[in-house]
């Protein structure tokens, strides 16, 4: 059987780098970023609040690497602490809400009948007005501050992960292994809990990666139009909002907002990873 | 390899073969390595010849069917040998020559006849593009000869449902449109793959009917692939069996399926409980371990491992060689003369237990009902229901094992979920042990669930593949308190998985990495954690192939030896049902139509419709297939949601009356033991049971 011609079969390490480069790169980038809001104290010699209005608007220094603003605050030490605010609220937002909604929609679709019609109506309310506007609507009405801001984001994010939990929980809820632990005489929380959510928990870890990027961009996007913190707290948002008529210094919107689309494309290369992974078709090849 | 396996010529060479496969690899090119799915077949199909190929599940008879047709998919590549079709190789021919063969000079109907037609495209569309595909045809005679073919292919009024939609037809119309596609063009050749294997005993009947009649008629070469020795042995003329991506015997099914010559045809005839064979012990024939791993094949005979003639000469890989005029053998111990003599099954236990236990009932259902409302098509349209189960009686005592069976959709697996509770019951009665669980709640059911259990008939869906083993298994254990410590519950756990033949270091793994055959054992013992009585076992085996079904029949019966088990056994092979169970139910639309001592109902059945059940199972002995006479059922089995009036089953019933729609028949006692709804108990059955 020596005539028959094998293709080369890619070394483990290729195969392993096409799969997960992008996705590994993605994780760096979100862990250099994690490493640097928990650090920002000991990375930079400046306070990030500190005025010195003799110091506005210089470019990028050797002093200040990215230059200042126009209260001469240091621009890379604001986009250091900015991570602890951005990462922070994105993570609540999705975390809290991925929760929340889950366990909601996933009770909901076990329980069938007028709490699952309910729970999908009131899913559909909140769908119908745009993510973003809500949001400021509910700001707005809570009064400006960062907790107000994550709250408002929470009322609109879990819905989608009600849908998607209580999609999960129809697809398992008729598989035999729920019948069987129903024989044995498994109560439901405990065939909801230990049972079925195990089964359903990949596509939601690739949602919440998928929507941590988004959900800081949506964080960002409210401190931008002056929503999200109040104004001394560097936030990428708001600091992006700051140097938007600033058009000849340029460094004061730009690098905060190469921060929001680092992270942002970190998450999402994170999320296609664990897509990848968590696909049993994909991982035959 | 030089003249390595080259097929035999029974006959002197009439003509040309019409297909001549040789030495054909297809491997499966993936990253952890090749998996030869099939590794060196050789066979040739004469033109109006039906072959037939066997094996179990992973043998390849599919990937070599597929091969023959180029419809590999990535990483699945043919990476030796030839297809000479007509002067043609088609393993080398490219996408365009492909493309003039497929459908046209070859065509396939593959098992599944709900996913191979277009769900959103009507019938007659799909047949006319079939035909004007390979410009044979213009649309408006490609439609005239669609509704010929559907015609021929035996559905009814064929001009009006021409026109329908493929989820408007059942499974077995559905599978009678993909046999008029593939004739569509005329082929020469026909590859039917597992083409009745998703479909009931008598559209099986019906369907095979069919491809006979097709095959004669219009002289079209069949391939027809199946698991089941039946279903070759009523139609083919020659007979390939598979194992482990080889050919390893081939001959008339007649020599071939009466006196096997290689030991794994041996083994598969034995490990299948026969419907016409006399009740003996309950154990059947098995062999040992499973199929060898596709990536690494033994370097000798590849069934070695599991072969009970095995000689020291099997170390070396044996050539399929001739044994005998028109046949040929890939076996060592045959080559030399020597004879695969069928062990002495054990001996039955010493007559039956000497005082036999007092019949005391442990399940006693009366007119039991499940009825489920559909989704109304509007607001104000009448509610829609569904009658799954309408009106059961039945009762099992202690130590029986009692079987279910009906052609899908007759509500077994909705009574098997009654009685276990699983669904609540719309009316009627549930006796479990004394107490009345009909509409118990559910925890004022969980003692009971101690001694009632429930075996599920897909292993690879009934294990929580999250799951380890120890952790299934203790689960029940802890839940109703069984054992005290956790070094308790291990060492119950270890039981078990003892008590199945596992071996204890399962405890850490997870379900993924077991056979089905494993899986179902792993499920059996969680069944059997808590220690109960009655054990309902839903199709426990009919995912399974031949030989593992054989494994867990003996398990079953073995325990329930051991642990005085009660069955509810459900089924819808009438041969496994009969050799496994005491008394038999069948089931047809929801009612029981016949029940009685399972010796009884199939020498006697008094019922037409068991009467027909039976003669439409096929036998795997062509010589038997040949004298036994079949009784056609007519059609397919109307809806529950709307029954026939009177008798259920008059509309299919060859000897059904005026009388049958006016009234509805009583289950009565019609002979010792054995009671019929019918208004004309053994009319059908007394004049030809003996046919049997």
């Amino acid at each position: 059987m020596s005539d028959i011609a094998l293709p080369a079969v890619a070394s483990p390490r290729t195969r392993w780098l096409r799969r997960y480069g992008l996705a590994s790169f993605g994780a760096a980038v979100i862990l250099a970023w994690v490493i640097a809001a928990i650090f920002a104290p000991w990375l930079t010699r400046y306070d990030p609040n500190f005025v010195d209005v003799a110091m506005r608007l210089q470019p990028p220094s050797a002093s200040n690497w990215l230059g200042t603003d126009a209260l001469g605050r240091d621009v890379a030490t604001r986009v250091i602490y900015g991570a602890r605010v951005s990462l922070a609220v994105g993570m609540v937002v999705v975390l809290v809400g991925a929760l929340f909604g889950t366990l909601l929609g996933a009770a909901a679709a076990y329980a069938r009948g007028w709490a699952e019609e309910g729970l999908m109506r009131l899913t559909d309310l909140v769908f119908c007005f745009p993510p973003i506007i809500l949001a400021m609507a509910i700001a707005a009405a809570l009064g400006i501050g960062t907790v107000n801001t994550a709250i408002a984001m929470l009322v609109v994010w879990w819905p989608k992960f009600a849908r998607l939990s209580r999609s999960l929980v129809i697809s398992q809820r008729s598989m035999e292994y729920v019948e069987a632990a129903q024989s044995i005489g498994f109560g439901p929380a405990h065939i909801l809990l230990r049972q079925i959510i195990p089964n359903a928990v990949g596509p939601l870890i690739v949602l919440v990666t998928l929507d941590l990027g988004n959900a800081i961009l949506v964080f960002a996007g409210l401190s931008f139009l002056g929503l999200g913190t109040v104004p001394p707290t560097a936030e990428w948002g708001a600091m992006v909002g700051e140097g938007r008529e600033l058009v000849q210094q340029w460094w004061v919107a730009t690098f905060p907002g190469l921060a929001i689309l680092t992270v942002v494309m970190g998450f999402n290369f994170m999320g296609d990873g664990f897509r990848d992974w968590l696909d049993p078709h994909a991982k035959r090849r | 390899m030089p003249n390595a396996a080259e097929p035999l010529s029974p006959e002197p060479l009439v003509a040309e073969p019409l297909l001549q496969v040789r030495d054909l690899r297809t491997w499966f090119l993936t990253d952890s390595g090749p998996v030869r799915a099939v590794d060196g077949v050789s066979f040739d199909v004469r033109a109006g010849e039906t072959l037939g190929v066997v094996g179990e599940s992973g043998s390849g008879k599919s990937v070599c069917a597929k091969s023959i047709m180029r419809l590999l998919d990535e990483p699945a590549r043919i990476v030796g040998g030839s297809i000479l079709f007509k002067g043609r190789d088609l393993a080398h021919l490219d996408d365009e020559g492909i493309r003039s063969v497929r459908g046209r000079e070859i065509a396939m109907v593959f098992q599944d006849p709900m996913t191979s037609l277009n769900p959103v495209l009507r019938i007659a569309r799909q047949l006319v593009e079939a035909m004007t595909a390979h410009g044979r045809f213009t649309a408006a005679a490609a439609r005239s000869r669609a509704i010929d073919l559907l015609r021929r292919m035996g559905v009814a009024s064929a001009d009006r449902t021409v026109d329908s939609f493929p989820h408007q037809f059942s499974g077995g119309m559905r599978q009678r449109v993909m046999l008029a596609m593939g004739f569509s063009n005329e082929p020469s050749l026909l590859i039917a793959d597992e083409p009745t294997t998703a479909l009931d005993v008598t559209i099986q009947a019906q369907i095979l009917d069919l491809l006979r009649g097709l095959n004669r008629d219009l002289g079209t070469a069949v391939i027809l692939i199946s698991h089941d020795l039946g279903v070759i042995a009523n139609i083919c003329s020659r007979v390939l069996v598979m194992y482990a991506g080889e050919v390893v015997e081939e001959g008339a099914p007649e020599d071939l399926l009466t006196d096997p010559r290689h030991p794994y045809t041996w083994a598969l005839l034995h490990a299948a409980p026969r419907i016409d064979a006399q009740a003996e012990d309950r154990r059947l024939i098995t062999i040992e371990g499973q199929p060898p791993d596709p990536r690494a094949w033994p370097s000798g005979c590849r069934f070695r491992a599991r072969c009970p003639f095995a000689i020291e000469k099997c170390a070396e890989h044996p050539e399929l060689l001739p044994v005998e005029a028109g046949r040929a053998a890939r076996c060592w111990v045959t080559q030399a003369g020597g004879a695969l003599r069928t062990p002495e099954r054990a001996q039955p236990r010493a007559a039956a237990p000497a005082a036999p236990a007092p019949a005391v009932p442990i399940l006693e259902v009366s007119g039991l009902e499940k009825h489920f409302p559909l989704a109304k098509e509007s607001y104000f349209a009448r509610q829609r229901v569904l009658r799954a189960v309408d009106g059961v009686d039945l009762q099992v005592v202690a130590g029986e094992t009692v079987g279910l069976v009906g052609e899908s959709g007759c509500g077994k697996s909705t009574l098997a979920r009654l009685v276990t509770r699983l669904y609540e019951p719309t009316g009627g009665k549930i006796v479990f042990a004394g107490t009345d669980i009909t509409h118990a709640s559910q925890s004022a059911i969980r003692p009971l669930r101690r001694r009632l259990q429930m075996i599920f008939q897909d292993p690879y869906a009934s294990l929580n593949p999250r799951m380890t083993i120890g952790e299934i298994l203790a689960g029940p254990l802890i839940l109703h308190g069984i054992t005290g410590d956790a070094a308790a519950a291990r060492t119950r756990v270890d039981e078990l998985l003892d008590l199945v033949g596992l071996p204890q270091q399962s405890v850490q793994r997870f379900p993924h990495e077991f056979s089905g055959g494993q899986r179902q054992r792993i499920s059996i013992a969680r069944a059997l954690a808590v220690g109960p009585d009655f054990v309902v076992a839903d199709e426990p085996i009919s995912a399974l192939d031949v030989n593992i079904q054989a494994q867990i029949i003996n398990l079953m019966v073995d325990l329930q030896e051991r642990l005085g088990l009660t069955y509810l056994f459900i089924a819808h092979d009438l041969a496994v049902v009969r050799h496994v169970c005491d008394r038999i139910a069948v089931l047809y639309l929801g009612k029981i139509m016949e029940v009685g001592p399972a010796a009884a109902l199939f020498s006697r059945p008094l019922h037409p419709y068991t009467r027909t059940l039976i003669s439409a199972a096929p036998v795997p002995d062509p010589r038997v297939e040949r004298t036994r006479r079949h009784v056609p059922m007519k059609g397919e089995p109307p809806s529950a949601l709307n029954p026939p009036s009177g008798c259920r089953f008059r509309t299919r019933c060859p000897i059904a009356e005026e009388r049958c729609a006016r009234e509805e028949p009583p289950l009565l006692e019609a002979a010792a033991g054995q009671r019929v709804a019918c208004h004309f108990p053994g009319r059908l059955s007394y004049t030809d049971a003996r046919d049997l």
